[in-house]
């Protein structure tokens, strides 16, 4: 497959995405908190360059329903929202990985209301993080083109049969300009292949119900389908990966780890960060500190096994969660990486809770964190479980 | 006509996905008439057969025999009570709602 080296911005590249992947059905709300990624794939449609159907409605809980509607249809479906547009959906995202819908949207992740915010941000993608769509994060534009083509294979699989959220942070990603490769439109094709659902309302020979009344004896082992329809997911989403690094040459995993292997201390985070971080890594190596970093690149299905593998030999481990749990104790990562780490290791593990709102994560927070990290390694004694890192005192 | 299956309740591998029902019609299997307070009882002598029960009825409960209106499919009706409400005879309907004895 050809490829091109291009500039684009984090929406642009979700949105040259959506325009090789040529959906059959858009639904989207067209304004604030919608970023400029929908004004883009709207373009495209607009310039006659793709036949998407796209269906601007009044509000995006309208948009999630018009999605769920057109892909029980048989329709290969996409929307993208953002922020409160994601948590005026949470309803019927349920609904959508319950009625087993494959569905891909990217989420361009920015804080909720209140007060006011739209900067980056992970707290919209957490609140549906138990909704039963698997959740893909990236960490550049780059990732954003590649995780959305694979997520639309990975939703359609046959095993899987559920929607996929692709993550980019909000501004850091979405608004800024990045070299990336782009790949050409007929190995694009190739790849993403063409959906054939299981069920179809519009198929009169074969009619079916989508919706009906679930009650006590039937409703219980519909979602024990969907809990195994996420545990079987993790091997189509390894299957997809490795085909499509045959095309790209990247290699993409559930995890992915920065140095980490001779690493005694180490940061665990989602997203752009991770980029950041990497920069500080190298600074410390230098100066010999074993610094590393572990990037959860697939959050939901969540690949407990892996990261408690990949993080065993660690002296101390930082977890840095862009969203607040508010349950009193940590981050909703932090939460998840303990639990995976539960009997299998007694490695200090710590919270930093970062950026919410756009508050800048820089490479002193980073540094701040390591230093913090080396202390705890040292002595093996826990100062601060959860700090609010970068807050104004 | 309709009956009750009686056979042990599918486990969730054999269920199909997503709730989708996947056989049309097939509420002719199941006793859904069971959440009735009221129900319509058919006078066949005050009866014109003009249909309008058996065009407004939303659970196709209205029972035809040859052609005719022959009484109510009390194991779907819900007991809405439209058949009893649009039905024009006069002056006595030819469908009254009873209140079910339970």
């Amino acid at each position: 497959m050809s490829k091109k080296l291009v500039a684009l911005t984090g929406n642009d590249a979700a949105a040259y995405a959506m325009k090789q992947i040529n959906p059959d059905v858009v639904a989207a709300y067209p304004i604030t908190p919608q970023t400029s990624l929908m004004e883009k794939f709207a373009q495209y449609v607009a310039d006659g360059e793709i036949d998407t159907e796209v269906v601007l409605v009044e509000s995006e809980h309208s948009a999630m329903s018009a999605c769920v509607g057109a892909s029980a249809a048989g329709a290969r479906v996409m929307t993208a929202t953002s922020s409160q547009g994601l948590a005026l959906m949470w309803e019927i995202c349920y609904i959508a990985a319950g009625y087993r819908l494959p569905i891909v949207m990217p989420l361009v992740n920015r804080a909720l209301s209140g007060p006011i915010n739209i900067h980056c941000d992970h707290s919209d993608a957490m609140g549906v993080r138990d909704s039963g769509w698997i959740q893909l994060w990236a960490e550049n534009a780059q990732e954003v083109y590649d995780n959305l083509l694979q997520a639309i294979r990975i939703a359609e699989d046959p095993s899987v049969l559920l929607p996929v959220i692709v993550n980019y942070d909000g501004f850091i990603i979405s608004h800024a300009i990045e070299n990336m490769h782009i790949y050409d439109d007929a190995g694009i094709n190739k790849f993403v292949g063409e959906y054939k659902p299981k069920y179809t309302l519009l198929d009169p020979a074969n009619p079916t119900t989508f919706g009906g009344f679930d009650l006590p004896d039937y409703y219980f082992e519909h979602r024990r389908q969907i809990a195994d329809a996420m545990t079987k997911s993790a091997k189509v989403i390894a299957d997809v990966a490795e085909e499509f690094s045959k095309i790209c040459g990247r290699e993409y995993k559930f995890i992915e780890g920065y140095r980490l292997e001779d690493a005694e201390i180490a940061i665990v985070a989602l997203g752009s960060t991770v980029g950041t971080a990497r920069a500080v890594v190298d600074e410390l190596r230098e100066k010999g500190v074993k610094a590393g970093i572990l990037k959860i690149r697939v959050f939901r299905p969540f690949p407990e096994g892996e990261i408690a593998d990949s993080l065993k030999h660690l002296k101390a481990i930082a977890v840095l969660d862009r969203a607040d749990a508010l349950n009193a104790v940590g981050g909703p990562l932090f939460d998840e990486i303990r639990a995976a780490l539960y009997r299998k290791s007694d490695i200090p593990v710590v919270n930093y809770i970062y950026g919410l709102g756009g508050r800048d994560m820089g490479l002193g927070e980073i540094n701040h964190v390591y230093a913090d990290l080396a202390g705890i390694a040292k002595t093996g004694k826990i100062k601060e479980l959860t700090t609010y890192l970068g807050v104004r005192e | 006509m309709a009956k009750t299956e009686k056979t042990k309740a599918p486990g969730w591998r054999e269920v199909p996905i997503g709730g989708v029902n996947p056989e049309a019609g097939n509420a002719v299997k199941y006793n859904s008439g069971t959440w009735r307070t009221f129900k319509p009882v058919w006078f066949n002598d005050r009866c014109t057969q003009c249909y309008l029960c058996w065009i407004n009825c939303p659970d196709v409960s209205i029972l035809i025999k040859e052609g005719k209106v022959a009484g109510i499919d009390y194991e779907h009706c819900k007991g809405c009570g439209i058949c009893a409400a649009v039905c024009p005879v006069k002056p006595k309907k030819a469908i009254e709602m009873v209140k079910e004895e339970k």
